[in-house]
């Protein structure tokens, strides 16, 4: 742990977006008082279990030194299809089996990426970008292009399974979904990956460069390869649990979501260029744009600024970084 | 067989081919004048945002904020018509409201330009991150300027770039191929093409090579901002409307019309004449399945698919290529990245 004192403590993505969150809870709390009640603490982790999940494989990706923007056509059709398979097949399946199915599914497509990009060393922006396009042009061209409010029962238990449920004394109705499990799960999991194994390491070497990689005998493909198939796996996963926490399975939904996402896994540090990403960065930044797609309002700036609000983040918490390197650079030499 | 080694012929046999093949599928309704001229007027306003592409890519850069800056021009001068400019002038009373309206949006993107131009060059952002971020400040700006509706009620002469004719050849068109023409001799008959190519071929070469990297990447994305406002405008002209999200689906295109054309999207490659041929199969093969009653949907799909395909056969090349001279790729690779 870093001490306080020190001066990178300050200077690092992670303060400064933790200090962004303090400073808009203190203002947003000080223009309206409602604020801070456990009803909006819900409704924000509410919103962040999906973002927080596609953000955590996001920022494996990001480590290892590529981009992936497919992940939410990989959701909209890993959720859609398993719901469609499961009413056309056995309606009765419970949800931790349909949630598998959804998983499988999201893992398949996100091994086509691995494919393209391990196997074939395409750019990772080109490919994902295709395969966003084909993923969503299949599911709406050969599976359906209807909404499905009629889910099955096992998606419905689920959405009604709680974590926590109570009444706050102002008589305002609280309750956190037993989905929110999920994101925890995941967190811990990509955290034990990327710090207790081999293969987590390994995906820091490649994103740190693929050529030192290669040469002190990391798998550098098998490595890639795995990365699509677990962010894949984790898509399939938030799609399925979007579809079931909204009641609905809409092929539409989603697909559009993936540069917030990205937008908060850069804002909690993750480079660009690969070889750094914290897990405590990336749910920061999720916190971070949850706080500003939802409650930007309280504070006093009109919903129709969210998109600059974001934008701005993004270039000001990747920018001042990349401007302190370039200037600690120039002095070194 | 030598002829398939290079990309712009592989392409144009593309083109030829699928041609031939939408002719043979559907001949009297492809091969109208109707259809012709129909897509004469469809293709040059994402066909613009892929020559700004074109530019960026040849860097070793993208520009994701194309979309954003198009937008934005296109709100601010329609803005500047809807609200200032007196309702019902005739054409010629029009016409200094037009120009004014036409110059800030070149100005607007010009300025975007300079902004991506300013975080790629000064900050050192990757290219992705910053015009990433900046299309959504672009996207914003316009959202908050029109509240998220579409700014209609122009005089009728802002119908004439997208719209009308002239010597029988529509003016989209005409505004296209001179764009094209001018990147063409940008890019190889002027130093700043050359320096810009040498940069995405190597930037670390270019820099040793006493190039102003930063004034040159600015140009690079101010042209492209620049570019981009022109496209806005197209599609003002065309949907007699600007809104802040309009031609969404149009980023992918311009991607996939820069690739296709043989641009390579780590720098240092690319001609403008492969990106008209891919814009050509493109417009063709979007034409043909309207036709054939496909879907938008199955649009994306195969738009997605071929995307894949094409750098799957210029991987195929590159790699031949690759095995000649090994030190020279990695090294390009490794600083682009």
């Amino acid at each position: 742990m870093k001490s306080v004192f020190n001066k990178q403590f300050w200077t690092r993505n992670e303060t400064l977006v933790a200090v962004v969150i303090i400073l808009f809870c203190l203002i947003a709390s000080a223009s309206d008082p409602r604020f801070l009640s456990a009803t909006t603490l819900t409704d924000l982790l509410r919103a962040s279990i999906v973002l927080g999940i596609f953000a955590i494989g996001a920022m494996l990706v990001l480590i290892s030194g590529g981009i992936d923007v497919s992940f939410t056509a990989i959701a909209v059709f890993a959720m859609y299809v398993a719901t469609v398979l499961t009413l056309g097949t056995i309606p009765s399946l419970p949800w931790y089996l349909i949630f598998t199915l959804s998983i499988l599914i999201g893992a398949a497509l996100g091994a086509l990426n691995g494919l393209f990009i391990a196997r074939f060393g395409l750019p990772t922006l080109i490919v994902t970008l295709g395969t966003l396009s084909l993923f969503r042009g299949f599911l709406l061209t050969f599976v359906g292009s209807e909404r499905i409010s009629k889910l099955p029962p096992g998606m419905r238990d689920f959405s009604r399974s709680m974590l926590a449920r109570g009444t706050t004394e102002s008589g305002n109705f609280y309750a956190l979904p037993l989905a929110f499990a999920a994101l925890v799960f995941v967190v811990v999991l990509t955290w034990f990956i990327l710090h207790k194994t081999m293969l987590g390491r390994s995906i820091f070497a490649i994103g740190g460069s693929e050529e030192s990689a290669r040469r002190i005998g990391i798998n550098v493909r098998a490595t890639q390869f795995f990365v699509y198939v677990y962010v894949g796996a984790l898509a399939g996963l938030a799609g399925i649990i979007h579809g079931s926490l909204g009641r609905m399975a809409d092929p539409f939904s989603l697909v559009g979501l993936e540069l917030s996402v990205i937008a908060a896994v850069v804002l909690g540090g993750a480079r660009l260029t690969g070889g750094y990403g914290t897990v405590s960065g990336t749910l920061l930044g999720v916190a971070l744009i949850v706080l500003v797609q939802n409650s930007l309002i309280v504070i006093g700036i009109p919903s129709t600024w969210q998109s600059v609000a974001i934008g701005l983040l993004i270039l000001i918490g990747t920018g001042l970084p990349a401007w302190q390197a370039k200037r600690a650079a120039e002095q070194a030499a | 067989m030598r002829i398939l080694a290079s990309p712009e012929w592989r392409l144009a046999i593309i083109t030829v081919a699928v041609f031939a093949l939408m002719a043979a599928l559907s001949p009297e309704r492809f091969l109208s004048e109707g259809n012709l001229v129909s897509m004469a007027f469809q293709f040059p306003e994402f066909a613009i945002l892929a020559l700004a592409m074109t530019l960026t890519m040849m860097t070793g850069g993208i520009d994701l904020s194309v979309i954003g800056v198009a937008n934005l021009s296109a709100v601010v001068a329609a803005t500047l018509l809807a609200s200032f400019a007196p309702a019902g002038i005739g054409t010629v009373e029009s016409l200094p409201w037009l120009a004014l309206a036409y110059t800030s949006a070149l100005i607007v993107g010009a300025t975007a330009g300079a902004i991506n131009g300013l975080l790629v060059a000064r900050l050192a952002l990757p290219p992705i991150l910053a015009t990433l971020g900046s299309g959504l400040v672009f996207t914003g700006f316009a959202v908050a300027l029109t509240g998220g509706s579409a700014v209609m009620g122009f005089p009728e002469s802002v119908a004439w770039l997208g719209n009308s004719r002239m010597f029988g050849i529509p003016v989209p068109l005409i505004v296209f191929t001179l764009l094209a023409y001018a990147l063409h001799f940008l890019l190889t008959r002027t130093s700043f093409g050359l320096r810009a190519t040498l940069y995405g071929a190597n930037p670390l070469a270019a820099l040793y090579a006493a190039i102003d990297t930063s004034k040159l990447l600015l140009r690079v994305y101010v042209i492209s901002g620049a570019l981009a406002a022109v496209a806005g405008l197209v599609i003002m002209s065309r949907a007699n409307s600007a809104k802040a999200d309009y031609g969404s689906s149009y980023l992918l295109l311009a991607v996939l019309i820069a690739v296709l054309g043989g641009v390579n999207p780590y720098g240092g490659r690319g001609r403008v004449i492969g990106v008209v041929l891919a814009v050509l199969s493109m417009q063709i093969l979007s034409s043909g399945l309207n036709m054939l009653q496909v879907s938008n949907f199955a649009r994306e799909l195969i738009w997605g698919a071929l995307l894949i395909v094409v750098m799957l056969i210029n991987t195929v090349d590159w790699s031949e290529r690759r095995s000649k001279q090994p030190e020279v790729q990695g090294k390009v690779t490794g600083e682009s990245s």
